[in-house]
């Protein structure tokens, strides 16, 4: 098992989730600093993301869209609020309208993410927390493989006789 | 000019841990019932104001809500809104289970092509 523990908190609109993965900090760490690896594995593969602007530092921003199914593009953005190279970082995550301009309204999630060496292997911790009930609706839909996305994906594969993953 | 950002997020990330504490504990105590904003201050070493504001936040959360009884403001647990909130932190642990699978298969590729990097 890949993720070992979650813990949910609805009071405070917040997910703890532990992961361990069989490669290093400094590769896990990876992951998150190249865009390119970053987009192989933010969205699910119905909804992929591109990042486009991808400032990796203190106060830097990222500015990313994901496209769906049927070619609709829901944009995004990132500041990063703290950078400890190679194990920890700190970013808020909000919406962005169709030219990529954040959408302040609906307010920004924070993620904290933490990678720790457990001989050889990376335990990585990723805290998140949501502003309110409907922004984390909004922001669940965007990164959900479950509903529409889905959907279309399963039906694509009973159609190709093939079992939906 | 990092060092001043750093520091500012520093202190908001344990002001925020703070907050989260408070709300939280404000969430369990007007689930059994209503409870006024004074009624829920005492619990607390912080001004009548700060429990309002935190109260402001839950509410804008969709995580309580008010009512006014006479004089007072009956702060009560929204429970629709926690249950969406349950529900949808199911639907967000699922999409890290499965960004979590993906970043495996991401790590496993290159232990697999030894020191070449492929394209999958």
């Amino acid at each position: 098992m890949t993720v070992i523990s979650s813990t949910k908190s609805p009071e405070a609109l917040s997910l703890a989730i532990v992961a361990e993965f069989d490669a290093g900090v400094e590769r896990v760490w990876q992951i998150w600093e190249d865009p390119r690896q970053l987009e192989r594995w933010w969205g699910p593969p119905t909804w992929p993301a591109t990042f486009e602007d991808f400032d990796f530092q203190p106060g830097g921003q990222a500015s990313y869209y994901m496209t769906g199914p049927d070619g609709t593009k829901a944009r995004g953005w990132w500041r990063f609020t703290a950078i400890g190279a190679p194990d920890r970082l700190e970013l808020d995550d909000g919406f962005a309208d169709d030219t990529g301009n954040p959408v302040t309204d609906m307010g920004t999630a924070r993620m904290a993410v933490a990678l720790e060496d457990i001989g050889g292997r990376t335990r990585m911790t990723i805290t998140s927390t949501f502003e309110s009930v409907g922004q984390m609706e909004k922001m669940i839909q965007m990164g959900m493989e479950e509903g529409m996305g889905l959907a279309m994906g399963q039906i694509d594969a009973i159609l190709a006789g093939q079992p939906a993953v | 000019m990092v060092v001043d950002e750093l520091c500012e997020s520093e202190l908001d990330r344990l002001f925020q841990a703070f907050a989260d504490s408070t709300r939280r504990d404000i969430v369990r105590r007007v689930t059994g019932g209503g409870l006024s904003v004074s009624g829920l201050a005492r619990h607390y070493a912080m001004s009548f104001a700060a429990v309002q504001k935190h109260v402001a936040v839950l509410e804008r959360a969709d995580l309580v809500s008010k009512e006014r009884r006479g004089r007072e403001q009956l702060v009560r647990a929204n429970r629709d809104g926690l249950e969406r909130a349950r529900a949808l932190l199911d639907d967000y642990e699922a999409i890290w289970r499965q960004r979590a699978g993906r970043i495996a298969d991401i790590l496993a590729e290159e232990t697999a092509a030894g020191q070449g990097r492929e394209t999958p």
